[in-house]
């Protein structure tokens, strides 16, 4: 701890956006770097607790007050070392986490928390600027294989940490491009993707073989996989969507989150209509949008809509209004339930509590408003574009999972301990939203570090009885 | 009870080994060596006059034994001689031994043949045996029947022996040959009383007349002492006062030359010393029969009866008794700049020959031709002498022992610290310390030997072409080989090389201990340090830095006992942390001095690649290149793990150093090399103690200074890392009392924890260990961890953050998670029980997860399952409940509230802490709530402690120690002392304060049971409750501490929190709750004590079920601090000691404070839980009542551990043990002490001011007063406060004359508007507390001395004192004022020490100081007549100003005033001077009639130009920035 009074002499200041006015106006990322220094003055806020809640909040136990101190000693050097330790990809989680830690640290008893996920932001970007991450070559190979089926950041870390314990693992991804629903499910105002690339060159550089356009279950079967592999690891993502069971949905014009999120990453990184939406072009322009769902896919396309120039954008959400803040008292250091406005919902968006869908109606085919309920009370919405972003319930099964014959659990993900991550199969493992459920990026994370040490551990026990 | 009431053999927790004594210790003689009966008769009446010295057990007719040592009686024994027809040749040419025989009749009778037998193969003769008449009358019947046969062996000496001195030392020779085999032959004779034969003494000079005895029935028992043909010139007396009731007849004082008072503390490494002496003493007077002596010092005796052993060796090896003395008890030399030359050589030359036997002790001794005391180099025993007008000395642990007309008395001193008294009766006069020093200093060329023999590391140099051992590599891997950690960068290296201090931490240790955590921990974690409480005090290392020493000797010693030991060559060091240069320096010697040492460097590492039991054989083969080093003359061996690397693991260097320093014992070479360590793993200051208690004379820590020099800290930052490693080792030492390396050096003040008995005796003999645990596989197993993990193939080199000073989730285990505490925080909050027993689930599965020993424990059911309701109510159970001591300024007013109204609420308790308590919080509040907390501790800075303070308590608690800094003292920095904990604390805003490390009234036993006299005196109803901490001995001192009178004994664990405490501490120091709560239960009940004291168990307690578990150990009453402080909004920040709390609980900052949300319901609800917790554990045991449980160890179960490789080794069974009793009753709190209050002196004067109490009219009282009349004053002091507060009545309301020389105690806590008045002279703690009486003591007009030197008070007078004024008309022993908060005194002369850690008030000193003047003093002002300008050389506070007295007036009122104390009526003590010392000046003359007084006022104004002013530079400063006490204004604006 650099200054154990930091906290009562510097002010929390955190980065800021670019006007919404400006960011609708292209699909680059909108957040404003602090000055140099700020971070470290920044940094000198954190108290070193002696049970750093932020540490424990941070669902991959981020060294929070390590780097923290490095980064007020301006050692930026070591501080991504200390922030490598525990997170593979931390210029991923410094755009996209929601930040749990900072809800847990101490100073948001006061609601002025570090500005942890900034910091951690920071450490990532200057390091990869400044030439700092190179790959890291395990010194020497076991010659075991490991199939990943899943370029979403649960395989991807898990492939990074088998490679560096010298092991050959191949990542398997059904589309074109490797990072799962970091690539195409996240837009590019959120995080622009050439980030994914300078990882995946790196990784390769540390033995991961990447193989996509391969759908495992479809195109290989898990069998044929399973003959030239020791190991299969399943993260393939909690891909099942909620769907909205109410008369009118097959009507034109209502959509999945992820259909019209894809196409638009697409797009961004390049692709033609045609490659990018095939036949099926879902767009906002012109149209009143309707988002059902008032989660951070909820968010991602009104952000999305507002660029693609909707006339209106609305955002429905089953759940009442929550409170504007929260009882620390009862909540801290936990995630609290409170009213949060993300950037896209600043950027333009009705937003509705307590509303249910009761039914779709429409003309031509064609959806034109929805018929929601609330407070018993019947309320009717004009909508062109409706779109589902009411998360996802569970792993795809048909194809790689149900090939594998695993079993699944209650909730339709697959079956595996935390911890232990092997699944009914003992060469099987699976790991993030595919044995978790939908969850953030930084579980993905973390699920995928940890899996890969039971990997390890059972490619290590078994070496030793053969030896 | 069998035999002679040995101590029973150790069972369970209880082990013989850890008893202490004190005593009171006195003698008289006839300086011209006169001898009368009358001597011997005066003798014993000293001894009944000493009597509440001693102490008596669970049966008042047991003392705990008493004697008398007098001159061989020849006219009774010619008597007897006569009567029996033997032919007893002249006075001196035969011996009387005295023996304590079996009472077995085979036993004795073979005892009596052995002695018989040595006799006569020395060439003595066997005369006869007499029967001592005794006369057991008014004796305990126990006592009777445990009587030895006391017979006396009468021998004449042989013809050969040529002198009496050879006669001496044949009667010694018998002895040793007699009593060292015996228990042995006990064994194979199978007579085991045989092992009761003692004998008290044998010689032809003295005879001692000791036992079990009272001290009324010493003279009544022996009846040739009361025989008027009993004649002596000389009678030295002992009362003892034991910590337990197993008092033994043999361990009665005095010894054969000695009695002593106090504790020898390094008296493990003192006696190890000693038989490591085997194979270099040879003395030419003893010749052969040195051999026949062995073991000089068995072990297994107590420390006075070991130092005896000692001397009376060093005295048959030819040196006389004064310079023996001087051998074994050292003055504090090292640091002595004053000391002249000759006398320093003295005694550094025999530093190398003898380390010091250090401890508080007064020292009495004789060999019947001389009579002497000496004090330990601190001057921690009293002892008075008074010299008659017929040649009579009487010297005393204290004044008045004796009556005698003042008029006959020629004179009346003290010893000092460090000095000797010697009566020589064959030259007929008393020889002064000076004289005998000198003598001694001149007798040999000390200084030219040194200056030929002694070499000093620092001259030496690096001979060109030695080669430098080679860089390290690879270092990074070799940190983690050696288990660095990101902590010990982070919190130790960086900042002790940045601030040369031993780095703070704050609240407890809450990680498991070393044998139950997971990860492979350092072996040096298995050993926690002892610390002093009650039976001896730490030192403050500060302070009082010059009597502490880091000088280390290294290398051989001299022959103890050789004429030619100035030709031994010597190699000094100043301090035993060495650079590298310095251990080059070292290895190289032989190039560099030529012949006279030589080194070599062994290594301590194994192979890596090595199978099965590596570790072992690796140290077995250093033992043995040990052995063989030295038997080929290598004289200094080097143990180095610089060989560690990928191939070579390197040994713990604990086991490397403890394994080779007792091996080299054992085969008694030891002495002939010395032992220094190379390693790379010490590095934080608990590692480099380790090393030198077992033995290590210098560490190099290569490793350490290495990482700082990659850290890019260069050659003054290690410079500071070393100084401050130093600083850490002094202020461990001085924990346990220790002063000097060389004695703490082998010492072994540690207990083992979690280490086997088998490893533990094998190669650290002589450590206690005390639940069994790993051995050295597991030790090889964690060493070789560690290095698979460092070299592991692409394994990290980063380091790990081990997380143990700040939670890290793949770091050490915690009990207070993240999710526990929020669990915690939200069930209190929201009354959420389901919450709660999410927490409680959390922490007790913790404990199964092997975080605690508790944990290990499981319960059985007592019957069936009951109902819940049948259990008793959670609000009965919450009654016993406490918070812990947490001081007003420590932690937040709002938090301290909090608490106070929490605990009241609910008929609990709460604990002020040290530091006062607000008055406003004495009275309840309107809604009926009370702030006060019930229990107001008693701290050794006596911050805010005044007599209204005490007599509002429910209970009074002595805080000996706190878990997590046992043995340390406290301060509070000056910006953390604002107006209000000024007020409270009666100091001065922005001026630091500084609570000693001991209480100065405190250095032993019998002290504590004065102090309980006093507070009980205060306050009557309060229970008196004594903290200590666990540790292994802790119930020992919790009995001693019974029998002096405590009602109320806590027993910490090293889990308590603190405010602020070196990390050294926090971890290192003291033991687990459940050891010392297990070992306190045992030992109380034992001895019988344990129904009459309430036990309350305290640290780290969290739930309901570690309440169950510690009242099975043995608890009545549960404290909590740190799981209340969380329940009202604590988050385990850990940064209590920076003031920056960010949830307002440890901290004074407003704005901070301003975060604080505790609510008492908070508190009340964590209560309740835990309570309910515990009623359903209750109900599922079959318990109905909580006094059911306590002691009840048989439904406690041992867990087996198979699993954890580590704890598997573990046995609790001996603190399972229980010891047997004949109903329930002795198991818990029962019953009440028996205060011996009645018909005490305060009781005739609160009759006799029965008006004054009423209504405020005047009172004159007239007393006479004896040394018996202790505490006088305290109890009417109480009576006055309880009805008029701390204001008082009016001065001199109660006006009592009194003549005499008065106990102990005199004016404690005294009263404003009384006045004591005493003609006459006083003992220890005049003035106590002074809570604004007067206190005056005077000499008699029929007394004729100076009273510039004649003593009047005795040592630590106006200690704590608040207010009032003092006037003493003569001399004050050590530490006047010690600590005064605002006392005004004049006194004609002082001690050394003389204001330490004084805070306010004014004292004026008329004549000559002491050393060490104004010590620690931050704030008050003092007056000192110094006309030769001695003062600055007296004076040790940098801080502190001297100036001239100024007459200029300055700002501020002129000093006025009826009470002067008072609100400062002194005006702003930073101007005035010359006023303020003129009205004091004559009211001291006014209040005691004293000549210098009225010279100096004469003589004014010029006298008053050879006063110096004594002012604190942060108290002017204080002064200066918020004004004077008389200005609230200023304070109010500051």
């Amino acid at each position: 701890m650099g200054d154990p009074t930091g906290f009562l002499k510097v002010e929390r200041r955190d980065r800021t956006y670019r006007p919404a006015e400006e960011r609708l106006r292209h699909w680059k990322e909108f957040v404003i770097d602090r000055d140099p220094g700020e971070s470290s003055k920044q940094a000198s806020r954190c108290m070193d607790c002696g049970i750093p809640y932020c540490h424990t909040g941070c669902p991959v136990n981020n060294l929070i007050p390590d780097w923290n101190d490095l980064v007020f000693n301006n050692d930026w050097r070591n501080a991504i070392d200390r922030l490598h330790e525990t997170n593979n990809f931390p210029e991923f989680t410094g755009r996209v986490c929601p930040a749990p830690c900072e809800a847990s640290c101490t100073l948001n008893l006061q609601d002025t928390p570090v500005t942890i996920k900034s910091i951690e932001c920071e450490i990532a970007d200057r390091a990869w600027n400044e030439g700092w991450v190179t790959p890291q070559f395990a010194p020497r190979g076991t010659g075991k294989r490991v199939a990943i089926v899943g370029s979403g950041p649960a395989g991807l870390a898990c492939a990074q940490e088998l490679a560096r314990r010298g092991h050959n693992p191949t990542v398997f991804e059904k589309n074109d491009r490797i990072g799962g629903l970091l690539r195409y499910g996240i837009p590019d105002f959120k995080m622009e993707k050439h980030l994914i690339d300078r990882r995946q060159t790196q990784m390769e550089a540390e033995g991961v073989l990447f193989r996509t356009g391969v759908h495992i279950g479809v195109d290989v079967t898990v069998e044929r996989l399973m003959d030239d592999y020791d190991i299969l690891v399943l993260a393939g993502g909690a891909e099942k969507p909620r769907d909205l069971e109410v008369p009118g949905r097959d009507l034109e014009g209502v959509h999945f989150a992820m259909d019209f999120l894809v196409q638009q990453n697409k797009r961004n990184a390049g692709d033609d209509e045609d490659r990018a939406a095939g036949n099926r072009t879902i767009s906002a322009k012109g149209k009143h949008v309707i988002v059902i769902g008032g989660g951070d896919t909820g968010s991602d396309c009104i952000g999305t809509s507002n660029r693609q120039g909707a006339l209106s954008v609305t955002q429905l959400e089953i759940m009442p209004e929550p409170p504007a803040s929260e009882n620390k008292l009862l909540t801290w250091p936990h995630w609290p339930m409170k009213l949060r406005t993300s950037s896209s919902q600043e950027e333009g968006a009705d937003r509705e509590f307590s509303i249910v869908t009761k039914e779709l109606i429409g003309a031509d085919g064609k959806v034109t408003a929805l018929v929601c309920e609330r407070d018993s009370e019947r309320v009717e919405l004009k909508a062109d574009l409706v779109l589902l972003a009411m998360g996802f319930v569970g792993a795809r099964v048909e194809g790689a999972v149900e090939q594998s014959g695993v079993s699944l659990s209650g909730r339709g993900n697959v079956d595996a301990p935390f911890g232990e991550f092997r699944t009914s199969n003992q060469r099987i493992f699976a790991c993030g939203d595919m044995r978790r459920g939908q969850s953030l990026v930084v579980w993905a994370i973390r699920e995928g570090r940890d899996c890969a040490s039971a990997v390890h551990a059972q490619l290590s026990a078994e070496a030793r009885r053969a030896a | 009870m069998t035999g002679m009431m040995r101590p029973p053999e150790a069972q369970g927790l209880y082990d013989p080994r850890n008893e202490h004594d004190a005593c009171g210790v006195g003698f008289i003689a006839n300086i011209g060596g006169e001898k009368s009966h009358a001597i011997v008769r005066d003798g014993l009446q000293i001894l009944v006059n000493l009597d509440h010295r001693g102490a008596v057990g669970a049966d008042p007719l047991i003392g705990d034994g008493a004697g008398c040592l007098i001159q061989l009686p020849d006219a009774l024994l010619r008597d007897w001689a006569d009567e029996n027809n033997i032919a007893l040749p002249e006075a001196g040419q035969y011996g009387v031994a005295m023996c304590f025989l079996p009472q077995d009749e085979d036993a004795r009778n073979f005892a009596a043949s052995q002695l018989e037998r040595f006799v006569q193969s020395e060439g003595q003769i066997f005369l006869g045996w007499r029967d001592v008449p005794v006369d057991p009358i008014g004796m305990s019947p126990v006592i009777v029947a445990a009587m030895p046969v006391i017979r006396q062996a009468i021998i004449a000496q042989g013809p050969r022996a040529k002198d009496q001195g050879a006669f001496e030392r044949k009667l010694l020779v018998i002895r040793k040959q007699t009593l060292n085999p015996l228990p042995d032959l006990a064994a194979r004779k199978e007579l085991p009383d045989l092992s009761d034969f003692y004998i008290a003494s044998i010689s032809s000079r003295t005879i001692v007349y000791k036992g079990l005895l009272l001290a009324t029935q010493v003279g009544t028992f022996y009846k040739d002492l009361s025989n008027p043909l009993t004649v002596s010139a000389l009678a030295l007396v002992h009362q003892r006062f034991s910590t337990n009731t197993f008092p033994s007849w043999k361990l009665a004082h005095p010894y054969r030359f000695i009695a002593h008072n106090g504790e020898i503390n390094t008296v493990r490494g003192n006696v190890n010393w000693m038989n490591a002496r085997r194979r270099t003493m040879e003395s030419p007077l003893l010749g052969a029969d040195l051999d026949k002596m062995w073991p000089l010092i068995p072990h297994g005796q107590s420390d006075t009866a070991s130092l005896d052993n000692a001397l009376e060796l060093l005295l048959a090896g030819g040196y006389s008794l004064p310079h023996a003395v001087m051998l074994l008890v050292p003055e504090a030399w090292a640091g002595n700049t004053q000391m002249n030359p000759k006398r320093r050589a003295f005694y550094e030359y025999y530093a190398a020959l003898m380390e010091p036997w250090d401890g508080p002790a007064a020292i009495a001794f004789t060999d019947g031709r001389q009579i002497g005391a000496t004090l330990d180099r601190n001057g921690l025993r009293p002892a008075r002498f008074t010299v008659t007008d017929d040649n009579r000395i009487i010297m005393a642990s204290e004044s008045g022992v004796l009556p005698i007309a003042e008029e006959n008395i020629l004179r009346k001193w003290r010893l000092q610290p460090g000095r000797m008294l010697l009566v020589d009766l064959e030259e007929g006069r008393i020889v002064e310390d000076e004289e005998i020093k000198s003598r001694l200093a001149n007798a040999e060329p000390y200084a030219d030997w040194l200056r030929d023999t002694q070499y000093h590391l620092k001259d030496l140099q690096v001979p060109e072409g030695h080669e430098n051992v080679k860089p390290l590599a690879d270092t990074d891997r070799l940190r983690k080989a050696f288990g660095y950690g990101e902590e010990d960068l982070k919190l130790f290296l960086k900042p002790m090389a940045k601030d040369g201090d031993d780095p703070i931490g704050s609240m407890g240790t809450d990680t498991p201990i070393a044998v139950l955590s997971e990860r492979p921990k350092l072996l040096f974690d298995y050993f926690q340090q002892n610390f002093a409480q009650v039976t001896n005090p730490p030192i403050d290392p500060i302070r009082e830095a010059m009597v502490m020493s880091l000088v280390s000797m290294i290398g051989p010693r001299p022959n103890l006992l050789g004429r030619h030991a100035g030709t031994h060559k010597r190699l000094e060091v100043q301090q035993p942390i060495l650079a590298n240069e310095e251990l080059e320096k070292i290895r190289s010697i032989h190039e560099s001095v030529d012949g006279a040492f030589r080194t070599a460097t062994l290594d301590a590492t194994w192979p890596a690649a090595a199978i099965g039991n590596a570790l072992e054989a690796a140290v077995q083969r250093l033992c043995w290149e040990a052995t063989e080093a030295v038997l080929a003359d290598i004289n200094v061996l080097i143990l180095s793990d610089r060989g560690a690397g990928e191939d070579r693991v390197p040994i713990p260097i604990a086991l490397a150093t403890g394994a080779v320093h007792h091996h080299l014992i054992r085969q008694g070479l030891r002495m002939q090399t010395g032992l220094v360590v190379e390693t790379g793993e010490a590095r934080e200051v608990h590692h480099f103690c380790v090393l030198a208690g077992f033995g290590a004379e210098a560490i190099n820590p290569y490793l350490a200074l290495e990482t700082l020099t990659e850290l890019g800290i260069g050659a003054e930052g290690q410079s500071k890392y070393i100084k401050a490693v130093g600083k850490g080792i002094l202020k461990v030492m001085s924990k346990m009392g220790i002063s000097t390396y060389q004695s703490y050096c082998g010492a072994q003040i540690f207990d083992a924890i979690g280490l086997s008995t088998k490893f533990v005796e094998k190669y650290f003999t002589g450590t206690a260990t005390r639940i069994e645990g790993v051995g050295v596989e597991e030790i090889a197993r964690e060493a070789s961890d560690r290095h698979r993990r460092a070299y592991a193939v692409g394994g990290s080199t980063a380091l790990e953050h081990q997380g143990v000073y700040a939670f890290r989730t793949k770091g050490e285990n915690h009990a207070w998670t993240p999710t526990n505490v929020a669990d915690l925080q939200h069930a209190v909050r929201a009354n959420l029980p389901d919450k709660y027993r999410t927490f409680a689930t959390e922490v007790n599965d913790q404990s199964r997860r092997l975080l605690t020993i508790r944990g290990l424990l499981s319960l059985k059911a007592a019957g069936p399952e009951i109902p819940l309701e049948e259990v008793e109510p959670a609000s009965e159970i919450v009654k016993r409940f406490a918070t812990g001591a947490m001081s007003f300024g420590s932690i937040s007013r709002e938090a301290h509230t909090t608490l106070a109204i929490a605990m009241n609420r609910i008929g609990g308790r709460s604990n002020t802490g040290e530091g006062g308590e607000e008055t406003d919080r004495f009275k309840a509040l309107p809604n009926g709530d009370s702030m006060r907390s019930k229990i107001k501790q008693v701290a050794s800075g006596r911050f805010g402690v005044t007599a209204e303070y005490l007599v509002n308590a429910d209970d009074i608690q002595i805080k000996i120690a706190q878990g997590a800094k046992p043995g340390e003292g406290g301060q509070l920095p000056g910006h953390k002392v604002d107006q209000h904990i000024a007020a409270v604390r009666h100091s001065t805003p922005g001026v630091g304060l500084i609570s000693p490390p001991p209480h100065h009234d405190i250095y032993s036993i019998e002290d504590i049971a004065q102090l309980i006299f006093d507070l009980k005196n205060v306050n009557r109803q309060a229970r008196i409750s004594v903290k200590l901490v666990s540790e292994i001995g802790v119930g020992t001192v919790a009995a001693g501490v019974a029998k002096a009178m405590a009602d109320h004994i806590t027993i910490s664990g090293f889990e308590g929190g603190t405010g602020a405490s070196p990390l050294t501490s926090l971890t290192h120091a003291g033991l687990p709750w459940e050891i010392g709560l297990a070992e306190t239960q045992q030992t109380l009940v034992l001895n019988g004590l344990r129904s009459r004291v309430s036990v309350q168990a305290d640290g780290g307690l969290r739930t309901g079920r570690d309440v169950a578990i510690a009242a099975l150990l043995g608890a009545d009453e549960f404290g909590f601090a740190t799981a209340p402080l969380i329940a009202a909004g604590c988050i385990m920040m850990r940064k209590c000691h920076l003031n920056t709390c960010p949830v307002g609980v440890a901290t004074q900052d407003p704005a901070l404070r301003a975060r604080f949300v505790g609510q008492p319901e908070h508190v009340i609800n964590y209560f309740f839980f835990v309570a309910e917790e515990l009623r359903e554990i209750m109900a599922k045991i079959g318990v109905r009542k909580l006094e059911e449980m306590i002691g009840r160890t048989e439904l406690l179960e041992a867990e087996t551990l198979v699993s954890h490789w580590k704890a598997r080794g573990l046995d609790l069974g001996k603190l399972l043990y229980q010891p047997e009793t004949k109903g329930a009753t002795e198991r818990f709190n029962s019953e009440r002490q028996t205060h011996r209050l009645a018909g005490i002196l305060d009781e005739d004067l609160i009759s006799s001011a029965a008006d004054a109490l009423g209504d405020g009219t005047p009172v004159v009282i007239e007393r006479n007063v004896r040394n018996v009349n202790r505490s006088v004053g305290a109890m009417l002091s109480g009576e006055v406060a309880r009805k008029y507060g701390h204001a008082g009545l009016p001065s001199n309301t109660i006006h009592a004359k009194l003549r005499g020389t008065v106990g102990q105690s005199f004016g404690a806590f005294l009263a404003h508007g009384v006045t004591l008045d005493l003609t006459g002279d006083a003992n220890d703690y005049v003035g106590k507390g002074l809570s604004g009486g007067r206190v005056i003591v005077r000499q008699p007009e029929e007394a004729k001395r100076t009273p510039g030197d004649n003593i009047i008070v005795g040592n630590t007078v106006l200690y704590g004192a608040i207010a009032g004024e003092a006037y003493f008309n003569g001399v004050a022993g050590e530490r006047f004022a010690v600590r005064n908060s605002g006392a005004i005194a004049v006194v004609e002369g002082a001690g050394d020490h003389a204001c330490e850690y004084m805070t306010g008030g004014v004292v004026v000193i008329l004549g000559p100081i002491g050393r060490n003047f104004a010590a620690g003093m931050s704030g008050g002002i003092a007056y000192v007549y110094d006309p030769d300008g001695k003062l600055s050389a007296q004076c040790n506070n940098a801080a502190a100003d001297l100036e001239p007295v100024r007459a200029i007036p300055g700002s501020g009122e002129r000093p006025a005033g009826e009470s002067l104390s008072e609100d400062f009526a002194g005006g702003n003590p930073l101007s005035w001077d010359t006023d303020r010392l003129h009205m004091l000046l004559q009211r001291h003359a006014e209040a005691t009639g004293s000549a210098t007084a009225r010279d100096l006022l004469a003589a004014w104004p010029q006298s008053a130009s050879k006063f110096v002013k004594v002012t604190p530079t942060e108290y002017r400063k204080a002064l200066q920035l918020y004004g004077s006490h008389d200005e609230p204004a200023a304070v109010a604006a500051a």
